[in-house]
């Protein structure tokens, strides 16, 4: 279905359904690799794409997310053991956000569950996992098979997302709550309409839908929804807008604020789903799943390290500051793993992993902060305070129906 | 420390190999006045670079690197006397059926191409390089340290029985259990908890039997492919690479550096016999008799040359000779060195792969490696043979002639004496026949491409290089024979029965490969000896 013109020695990265139209919005040619894609960076300008997230809509190619489909009598069973969360009350239609950790407790991966049908799942994962699912598999009467290149996914953010969907003939779209899925009919004047599997899922904290395609409908569903929205101040964005919404909605992004215990060299740098403030996924009631008896472990004695929000002082932004308790510097609290001057929040914001007695809300850590003054570099010492996370939550995002912007 | 005669040295060095060479250039730097002794007209020892053929320079012996310790490339400054390390681009093992499987630098083509064979191998392989780099993490810091005595009191020993006990007890439970698996066990067995497709696990397997007289399914093996993984270029673990003009650079700027401290090389010298008075060395006797004399002398020799062929047997304790007699050297490799007039043509790999610009094997099972390993145990050269083959003259230029090629070719099995006796010529041109022969069924220009091809067996090896049975590593990298087992119990600290002589080979922990951390080691514990260094800890 994707031809590649080159072999993969020359080409190492697969495009997906929509790279041709990328690339011809692509002013800057900033191309990334993502789970053996080529994905965009920038296609114009990231302050231009950011706003169109939160103030019109935006077109993001999700396609390399990694997906899975599992099926089969025991699939149910096989999930719940696998993941922290009970699934046993995700319905047909309906979606959830969870996580799944080692024997030790500390988190392999995070993704969402559709659920498509009783017994049918699609899982899509950050990352490769079709290692551990099937290490995870026996015993149980399951299918597990990749079908990333089967699926274009795009994902449709921002205020006037569910106006946009309407407009290209999406019927009942305003009715679609967050966390559900269902199939929608795209009409065509001249062809037989597409039909699009929608979910009111995101990345950006606000209003947003993802759209689940066959690859050969990538195009005209692109097409229709620039032909309609291009006008309109909606934009394809890159990865660097989007990084800056999630940061905003306070979501973690695998190798940037956690390492993967999959990965993890050095003993010690896994983090638990506890640490990175997910124990709200965590059901401990639910019966036995992987991790179970370490994470209450955890629970009992407390977790070491807390994943934080900081408001820091100043407009720098805190990258991959050193977190001290105080202004000299001497004990270290620990790290910021992302951080942003949010534009909409107008606050310099940031997430950090912190020793846990750091982790109360309103306490102040100093971060250390290098300053580039036309390549005069200056250090300073500026306060951070531990904040509610997330940093931006409109209402919008859980309105049903929603308003048209 | 002693100043007159021109015979008078601080210290004798035996053998210009390695790390014969790297011990030197420390005790050099330290202010000791050092004398080297090669018994081969040439320096180097297994990392020489020769031209046995008009305008081509051959890698004859060992042929890749990786190993090679960066704190001692830097300590020593070889890179200022000419060191060079390019990396190679790839890799491949072509296959029976015309198939083939490539390693790619890049991450993505590699995953690509593991995944063209399975997809799960290819995310079971970032799970078989994770693990592999956790081991090396906790074996690395162990490299350039003295074994301590599991047995001794002595407050050294014990601080270093605390040290590995510490870094072992930081892997965490599941990963300590790991490990100590891991020294254990098959590479076949281990390969197998990762792999479902036998091309990756022959591909992967190699590195668990080059050097060694064991099969992929031979306890141990494991080890040894760690053995090859450890290694590093420019801080990139695992990654393999070529010395620029052959792996005598490694040698030469070795030898360029010591020269530079004001040590002297004598080629041509070959020793006859370490002297000893009292229990102590003092010096060696030349086989055209002359004497030379120094209160340490340090035999880069293997454990066996060592004390069977240069120490006098009644000043040796007997248990001691026993177990050197025991030790396990077992030549098993072969080597071909092929002067070619051209790039040979692989046809099963695709026009333009880089992948032919790294190691190539033909082994595309794990039981076909096995086989080749029973042919061994029965006194024969393999059949099918495991073969290790470069062309680094596809990137490395000075080597040969615009055009023409040099493929180093590494084979295993080869035994050390035949079945039938020992080797003659025939047979040693049999052997490289039936080498080309495997070649050949992969590249149906090889064969015409040939100008000159050298063929060494282990005998060769041994007659030329002086290892015993040719065995590259100077001993089997067996965990009875590793760390302070190495090369014996109670004598892993580079020290001998005798005062003032010392072992500096590959003989010694931690084993084999061009590494130098022999070499480096047994320098630390002279210059500790005799009061000029502190122990343990590394050289800095």
């Amino acid at each position: 279905m994707l031809t590649e013109s080159q072999p993969h020695f020359r080409q190492p990265l697969l495009r997906t359904p929509f790279h041709e139209r990328a690339r011809s919005l692509s002013q800057l040619d900033s191309f990334i690799p993502w789970s053996g894609y080529t994905s965009v960076d920038v296609f114009t300008s990231v302050e231009q794409e950011y706003f169109a997230i939160r103030n019109a809509s935006s077109l993001y190619d999700l396609t390399p997310m990694v997906k899975y489909r599992i099926s089969g009598t025991d699939a149910l069973r096989f999930l719940n053991r696998l993941t922290t969360r009970d699934l046993s009350k995700l319905a047909p239609g309906r979606v959830a956000y969870t996580v799944w950790c080692n024997d030790e407790g500390q988190l392999i991966d995070d993704g969402t569950v559709f659920c498509l049908a009783a017994g049918d799942y699609r899982l899509c994962t950050a990352e490769w996992q079709l290692d551990w699912l099937r290490a995870s598999a026996i015993g149980f009467d399951v299918e597990i098979r990749e079908v990333t290149d089967e699926i274009a996914a795009l994902a449709v953010q921002g205020p006037t997302s569910c106006k946009l969907l309407k407009s290209i003939g999406l019927a009942g779209i305003e009715r679609l709550k967050p966390f559900e899925h269902a199939t929608l009919a795209m009409p065509r004047t001249s062809a037989a309409p597409i039909a699009l599997q929608v979910s009111r899922t995101g990345f950006t904290g606000d209003l947003g839908y993802e759209l689940w395609m066959s690859p050969t409908d990538a195009e005209p569903v692109w097409d229709a929804l620039m032909e309609v929205g291009s006008t309109r101040g909606v934009r394809a964005i890159g990865s660097r807008a989007l990084n800056m919404a999630r940061i905003e909605a306070g979501f973690l992004l695998p190798r940037v604020d956690f390492v993967s215990a999959a990965h993890t060299l050095l003993p010690g740098t896994e983090r638990s789903p506890l640490e990175l403030g997910l124990g709200w996924l965590v059901d401990f009631g639910k019966g036995h799943f992987t991790g179970r008896r370490a994470l209450l472990a955890e629970k009992a004695r407390g977790p070491r390290r807390q994943l934080v929000g900081l408001d820091v002082a100043g407009q720098k932004p805190a990258h991959a500051a050193l977190l001290y308790t105080s202004r000299s510097g001497t004990r270290q609290a620990g790290s910021v793993t992302s951080a942003i001057w949010s534009p909409t929040c107008k606050r310099n914001i940031a997430l950090a992993i912190v020793d846990a007695v750091h982790a109360t809300t309103g306490a102040t850590l100093w971060a250390d902060i290098y300053l580039n003054r036309e390549l005069v570099w200056e250090r300073r010492m500026v306060p951070a305070r531990v904040v509610e996370r997330p940093f931006y939550a409109p209402a919008r995002r859980r309105a049903t129906p929603p308003a048209d912007f | 420390m002693n100043g007159g005669g021109a015979n008078r040295f601080d210290a004798i060095v035996v053998g210009a190999g390695h790390n014969g060479l790297v011990n030197a250039c420390y005790l050099a730097r330290a202010g000791l006045k050092v004398q080297v002794l090669e018994r081969n007209p040439y320096i180097g020892g297994a990392a020489v670079s020769r031209r046995l053929y008009d305008g081509f320079t051959y890698s004859n012996c060992s042929y890749v690197c990786s190993l090679l310790r960066t704190e001692i490339m830097r300590e020593l400054e070889l890179p200022r006397f000419g060191l060079q390390i390019i990396p190679y681009e790839g890799g491949c093992t072509l296959m029976s059926n015309g198939e083939h499987l490539a390693i790619y630098d890049n991450h993505d083509a590699l995953r690509r191409e593991f995944a063209r064979h399975s997809r799960h191998d290819a995310e079971a392989y970032e799970r078989y390089v994770r693990d592999m780099l956790r081991h090396c993490r906790f074996i690395k810091p162990l490299l350039l340290r003295t074994p301590p005595d599991p047995t001794s009191f002595r407050p050294r020993d014990l601080q270093e029985l605390l040290f590995l006990g510490k870094q072992f007890h930081k892997l965490g439970e599941t990963r300590m259990y790991d490990t100590l698996r891991f020294f254990t066990m098959s590479c076949a067995d281990m390969l197998e908890e990762y792999f479902e497709r036998e091309i990756v696990k022959a591909h992967l397997a190699g590195s668990s039997i080059i050097g060694t007289a064991l099969g992929p399914r031979s306890p141990g093996s494991a080890y040894v492919l760690l053995h090859h993984y450890m290694g590093s270029i420019d801080g990139a673990v695992g990654a393999w690479g070529f010395a620029r003009g052959g792996m005598g650079a490694i040698t030469q700027a070795l030898a360029a550096s010591f020269t530079a401290s004001g040590g002297a090389v004598r080629t041509g010298a070959p020793v006859a016999q370490i002297l000893t008075r009292n229990g102590r060395a003092h010096g060696v006797v030349l086989q055209s008799g002359e004497e030379l004399q120094a209160p340490i002398v340090v035999s880069n020799l293997d454990v066996k040359r060592t004390f069977l062929q240069t120490v006098a047997a009644q000043e040796l304790p007997a248990e001691f000779l026993e177990q050197v007699r025991r030790f396990k050297i077992r030549g098993s490799s072969g080597k071909l060195n092929i002067a070619l007039d051209g790039l040979p043509h692989f046809p099963a790999i695709p026009q333009g792969s880089p992948c032919t610009r790294g190691d190539m094997h033909v082994t595309d099972t794990l039981e076909m490696i096995e086989r080749a390993y029973d042919d061994w145990k029965e006194g024969r050269w393999s059949r099918a043979p495991y073969i290790d083959m470069l062309i680094p003259t596809q990137i490395d230029p000075s080597m040969v002639p615009d055009g023409k090629h040099y493929m180093s070719v590494f084979v295993q099995y080869c035994p050390y004496r035949l079945a039938e006796g020992e080797w003659s010529a025939a047979q040693r041109q049999a052997f490289g026949e039936t080498v080309i022969d495997t070649i050949a069924r992969h590249s149906p220009d090889f064969r015409s491409l040939i100008l000159h091809a050298e063929i060494r067996t282990p005998q060769d090896i041994e007659n030329e290089v002086g290892l015993t049975e040719g065995n590259i590593f100077q001993g089997e990298l067996t965990f009875d024979q590793l760390f302070f087992n190495r090369p014996l119990p109670g004598y892993a600290q580079y020290r001998s029965p005798l005062g003032g002589l010392y072992l500096c080979g590959s003989s010694n922990h931690p084993g084999g490969g061009v590494m130098g951390a022999p070499g480096a080691n047994c320098a630390r514990a002279i210059l500790r000896d005799t009061g000029r260094g502190a122990d343990p800890g590394r050289l800095s």
